[in-house]
């Protein structure tokens, strides 16, 4: 029998069974422990779903679909629609700029602004989203007094998304392979055909993703519009300035405080209507999203 | 213009916006910077002055008599909350990344992680309605009255267990929010180590969590402290489920961990509508500083971050 270097380093037998007690001990205390913390993630995940969405499912009825709220009853009609509103309003003024964002970060990597620009982009992420709020307020509501209204609910939400967009966007073009790029330069394309032409297209299912994760994210907001977009129990009448909207994510903090059972069904109402919407779409991008990983593992975003 | 050029300058926005916002939020605070000076961190006196009397003009600025401006119970508040939650985030999500990433079969993996992960998707509004609804009646009924009974010996968790808005709660709930950064982050990156050094670990005779202790998990400690930085940025500046749990304490340092706070994000909004009462503004600016405050926070802590991070990338690929 050849001599092991366990042997040689720890002759006594004893010695040697208490430490493999001790290895299977701390392998069963590792094992437990980190399974009992995903079980906890788990349960708390169950424990929210289960609460928005049971006292959701109780609370929703046709009349909170059609009808808009009076005072602490009636319907979400008007925040439903004002959520679409400064969604898409927001995606709308963020898409222009966080495309080119994302462009010039894939396409022109070499360019001089390029570290900058990802730098302030990625630090955009993790500004707090009531900073981005009261930003909007001292400047659009107060300074140029366009009061809460559509328009400066939008572009605090525009801000929010514009990372985003820009940092999905610059994933999505990086999947899009060198040779297509090379074929089309190589047949006399310049710069804005390849990207605009050939680029675009083919990374397009990407660039929604991103853009419908920042629609997702921009549902969900409320600290960004508590004092940019206000809060109205009308329907909007299509002014963009010195017209305040409503909003779900409101009616989920404003009711649930209320002491009446219709505000509280207005509440859980909007929580599964958020919810739901968010939970989708996270769901959809995230698959999308997973597939390239698995395909480029080395350019994951830091998002 | 060619059309990199083009891209380059409307991308520029993305950046300018950061610049942008850090600068009008300090022209905006900037009479209240001037007036608060470092009594603004230090003391513990916020106060709009006599709202009644007419404004005096002290260094410069027209305030009202009386009127301070000290924010350092928010300071705590949000130090203690994010300290608190931090502190928990990161042993939970350790632990459920390597349970996902070493002890889930790969076919399950996906969706496991899809559905713990996605507590980072869940607003967080609807994170303040479940604690406000179900998470305080329950931790201030059950919980924190034992805890206060039978910890109490230990420094903070003794005294009155409160009514359920407070410190830890808002800790709690705060966990929740950032588990899901830390271990999505860290399940990728121990997922994407390569296999010959688990296969060295095997064969030296180290059983399979041994290897993911003693191997994996420091091969990828630069992505833990990377993402658990990210998500102290996100505790600190979390603000509706905050505002709904902490019960917006004023003026008050907390005296154990039950006790009630305010964080800076949630005292922005609680704050704003009786700030605008005041006459001279100040108590607006006063707020704006705090937003700045709170941005320069945020800025300073993605950026450590980020910086980290691109750091591990690079070392990954071998640059």
């Amino acid at each position: 029998m050849a001599t092991t270097a366990t042997e040689i380093c720890a002759p006594d037998r004893r010695a040697r069974r208490g430490s493999l007690l001790r290895r299977r001990l701390f392998d069963l205390v590792g094992w437990g422990s980190s399974a009992l913390a995903l079980l906890l993630l788990g349960g708390a995940m169950l424990w929210i779903l289960g609460v928005v969405f049971l006292r959701g499912l109780s609370a929703l009825s046709p009349t909170i679909l059609t009808h808009v709220t009076e005072g602490y009853g009636g319907g979400l009609l008007n925040a439903i629609e004002g959520t679409a509103v400064l969604a898409l309003g927001g995606v709308v003024l963020a898409a222009v700029p966080g495309l080119a964002a994302g462009i010039y970060l894939a396409e022109f990597d070499a360019g001089r602004l390029a570290p900058f620009i990802r730098f302030l982009a990625d630090v955009l992420v993790g500004v707090p989203s009531i900073v981005i709020g009261y930003f909007g307020y001292v400047t659009l509501v107060v300074d140029l007094g366009w009061k809460f209204s559509v328009a400066a609910g939008s572009i605090a939400l525009a801000i929010i998304s514009l990372p985003y967009i820009c940092r999905t966007t610059e994933m999505a073009l990086r999947q899009v392979p060198r040779a297509l790029r090379e074929s089309a330069y190589a047949l006399g394309a310049g710069d804005a055909r390849v990207v605009l032409g050939i680029c675009l297209p083919t990374a397009l299912p990407g660039i929604l993703t991103g853009i419908l994760l920042a629609v997702a994210i921009s549902v969900g907001e409320t600290a960004p519009l508590l004092y940019t977009a206000g809060w109205s129990n009308y329907l909007w009448t299509g002014h963009l300035t010195n017209e305040p909207i409503g909003y779900l994510t409101y009616a989920i903090w404003a009711f649930i405080t209320e002491p009446f059972s219709s505000a509280h069904a207005l509440a859980y109402a909007a929580a599964l209507l958020v919810t739901l919407f968010v939970l989708i779409i996270s769901i959809l991008s995230r698959t999308i999203l997973e597939g390239w990983r698995r395909r480029s593992p080395w350019e994951r975003p830091a998002l | 213009m060619n059309f990199r050029r083009f891209t380059a300058l409307l991308g520029s926005v993305v950046g300018a916006t950061l610049i942008v916002m850090v600068a009008f939020l300090g022209i905006y605070a900037w009479p209240a910077i001037r007036f608060n000076g470092w009594h603004f961190l230090t003391q513990n006196n916020w106060n709009l002055g006599n709202l009644y009397a007419n404004p005096i003009t002290i260094r410069g600025q027209q305030i009202l008599p009386a009127a301070h401006y000290g924010i350092l119970f928010l300071i705590a508040g949000t130090l203690l909350s994010t300290a608190i939650a931090i502190s928990l985030a990161v042993p939970v999500g350790v632990g459920a990344a390597i349970f996902l990433a070493e002890g889930t079969p790969p076919m399950l993996r996906s969706w496991v992680s899809l559905f713990v992960e996605l507590l980072a998707a869940i607003p967080s509004v609807v994170y303040g309605l479940w604690g406000y609804v179900v998470v305080i009646p329950f931790l201030s009924h059950r919980v924190y009255p034992w805890m206060a009974k039978y910890l109490g010996f230990i420094p903070f968790l003794g005294g009155h267990a409160g009514s359920g808005y407070g410190l830890l709660t808002c800790g709690l709930v705060l966990t929740l929010m950032i588990v899901p950064l830390i271990t999505a982050t860290l399940r990728d990156a121990l997922v994407s180590q390569g296999a010959s050094r688990r296969e060295a670990a095997v064969a030296l005779g180290a059983s399979r969590f041994e290897t993911v202790w003693t191997v994996l998990l420091p091969e990828v400690r630069r992505v833990l402290i990377g993402s658990s930085i990210l998500a102290t940025g996100r505790a600190l500046g979390e603000t509706m489920a905050v505002l709904m749990i902490s019960g917006n304490a004023v003026n008050y340092l907390p005296h154990n961990i039950y006790a009630p706070i305010s964080t800076m994000a949630s005292f922005i909004v609680s704050q704003l509508d009786s700030a605008l009462t005041d006459p001279t503004g100040m108590a607006v600016r006063a707020l704006a500083e705090v937003a700045l405050a709170l941005c320069l926070i945020s800025i300073l802590v993605n950026g450590l971050a980020r910086v980290l991070l691109y750091y591990q990338d690079r070392h990954s690929l071998g640059v």
